[in-house]
């Protein structure tokens, strides 16, 4: 089965340009299953479930939508499966920007918004820097001299991705993107790991201390002028 | 990579229908205006050609260059970029100042000679408002940022087919912004709600419903109307450079454009 990962921050039009190419899919007779990772809510299943496809959705609730979703990777494929799908498509709201969902024998696409501005690719981290297809939304919105930036800065975070400039609203993006899906030659193995490490630190925030202050956290913990320690037993 | 012509291979409008006018071939050298009412799919059209669409976009055109399918890295890496566009849109995004702007700009088209501050003066012939290499881009006013965007375009990203999607909204002397991104040789299209551009061009493409409905072709006539107009235009301009001045109106010469206008 492949395994299409699709990651990008919130709003950036991930679900948009997914409908577009899920569109041309299903016309190619393709058997897609979708499954939705989000932190407290979604609309995407419904929107999904329009076009007839297989839809699951995962809150993530308290943690990293990503992080919630790798956990999780062997139930999502699982309930592909179940469906008899060749294709299973996951899309997940990153929020931490240091980790990234991909794992080694899936397809990453990245989804970004060009009107972030230029500086955004550096910030998003590994799940851009990682991704096979970088696919970027809102052109429509910005100058051609920008987007040429953007897609410049996004080059200098990851040489090797192929980029597709799309358009949520138009479709713009989406025949490439389907014939990238269709043509790549990854399936997803029994063994799967990461491509990148999620943040390696567990501090007492992460099991739920509320109080401010350094005397209440324990764990793996990064100073203002970039130290880090150890606090702990 | 030396451009003869470019060729719009018709696709379909918002109903699904094949576009009247067939395949359209624009050469070397011809100014084309696109004229249309609102969603008639102007903009659509100039952003087909300039990603070369392939079939790929809402209305299945096909864009060829000299008779041929562009290959992908014409279509996508800036520095072989054979389009230069000036969009519709009126601010930036980019949170920094212009000249950094301008710099990073023409590195990713591969022109590490051109002179940033020639880029800025010229954007200052546009505007009333001078523009400074170190003003953040976001700052920039209406008429500002178009005028720093005709610059950018004309200079670097100087390629043989110029776009322009509306050139008129924004108060800049558009006479002269035209003038400076169409060079010899070029091919331009100009989207344009404004008479004084529509009829300068050699040849305007009527749209209806997001497809190419008909073409006229502009008379010896309509050329003299549009160099008048240009006159009351510039007049205009003038006296809404005074106004945003805070400059007092003593006097227009009504005279000089009843003179114009008795032409028409
Ligand atoms: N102008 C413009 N708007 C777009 C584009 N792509 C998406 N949008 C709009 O951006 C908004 C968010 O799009 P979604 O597809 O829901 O974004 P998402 O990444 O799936 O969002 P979440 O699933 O909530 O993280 C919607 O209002 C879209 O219509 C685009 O290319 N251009
Ligand atoms: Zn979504
Ligand atoms: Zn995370």
């Amino acid at each position: 089965m492949k395994f299409i990962i699709v990651a990008g921050t919130p709003g950036a039009g991930k679900t948009a340009v997914l409908i577009h190419t899920l569109k041309i899919l299903l016309q190619q007779n393709v058997k897609p299953s979708v499954v939705k990772i989000d932190c407290l809510y979604s609309d995407d299943p419904k929107r999904f479930a329009k076009l007839g496809v297989p839809v699951q959705l995962g809150l993530s609730m308290d943690m990293c939508p990503d992080h919630f979703s790798i956990y999780n990777t062997d139930a999502i494929l699982e309930f592909a499966r179940a469906q008899n799908s060749e294709f299973l498509i996951m899309e997940t709201a990153g929020l931490c920007h240091r980790c990234a969902p991909y794992t080694t024998n899936s397809l990453g696409v990245c989804v970004i918004d060009a009107t972030s501005g230029p500086n955004n690719p550096m910030k998003v981290g590994p799940f851009l820097s990682c991704a096979d297809i970088v696919v970027i939304t809102k052109g429509d919105m910005i100058s051609q001299a920008e987007r040429e930036i953007f897609r410049e800065c996004i080059l200098e975070t990851n040489q090797n991705c192929s980029i597709i400039e799309a358009n949520g609203l138009s479709g713009q993006g989406a025949s490439e993107l389907a014939l990238q899906i269709r043509s790549t030659k990854k399936r997803v193995s029994e063994n799967e790991s990461l491509r990148h490490n999620a943040p390696f630190a567990v501090c007492t925030l992460c099991a739920g201390e509320k109080r401010v202050g350094a005397e209440h956290h324990r764990g793996l913990l990064r100073k203002m002028n970039g130290m880090q320690e150890y606090v702990g037993e | 990579m030396e451009i003869h012509q470019i060729t719009i291979q018709a696709g379909i409008d918002k109903l699904g229908n094949t576009e009247r006018l067939p395949d359209l071939r624009i050469n070397k050298g011809e100014i084309y205006g696109i004229v249309g009412p609102t969603g008639s799919g102007k903009s659509q059209l100039i952003a087909d050609i300039e990603q070369l669409a392939q079939g790929d976009t809402a209305s299945k055109r096909r864009i060829l260059i000299n008779g041929a399918i562009p290959s992908h890295e014409l279509r996508s890496d800036p520095r072989k970029k054979m389009v230069a566009q000036l969009s519709q849109n009126m601010n930036f995004f980019a949170d920094m100042p212009v000249a950094d702007f301008l710099k990073l700009h023409a590195k990713c088209r591969g022109k590490s000679k051109v002179d940033i501050k020639q880029v800025i003066s010229i954007a200052n012939t546009l505007t009333g408002e001078p523009i400074n290499a170190s003003d953040n881009l976001t700052i920039l006013s209406g008429g500002q940022t178009r005028a720093l965007m005709v610059a950018d375009v004309a200079i670097i990203s100087e390629s043989p087919i110029v776009l322009i999607d509306e050139i008129e909204n924004a108060g800049i002397k558009k006479h002269e912004a035209l003038q400076l991104l169409s060079g010899e040789g070029k091919i331009i299209l100009v989207v344009t709600h404004d008479p004084v551009l529509a009829l300068s061009a050699q040849k305007r493409i009527i749209m209806r419903n997001g497809g190419m409905r008909d073409i006229i072709e502009s008379t010896y006539r309509e050329k003299q109307i549009s160099l008048q107009l240009n006159d009351i235009d510039r007049c205009i301009l003038a006296l809404r450079e005074d106004v945003r001045a805070g400059r007092k109106i003593e006097e227009v010469n009504f005279e000089a454009l009843r003179h114009e206008l008795s032409f028409l």
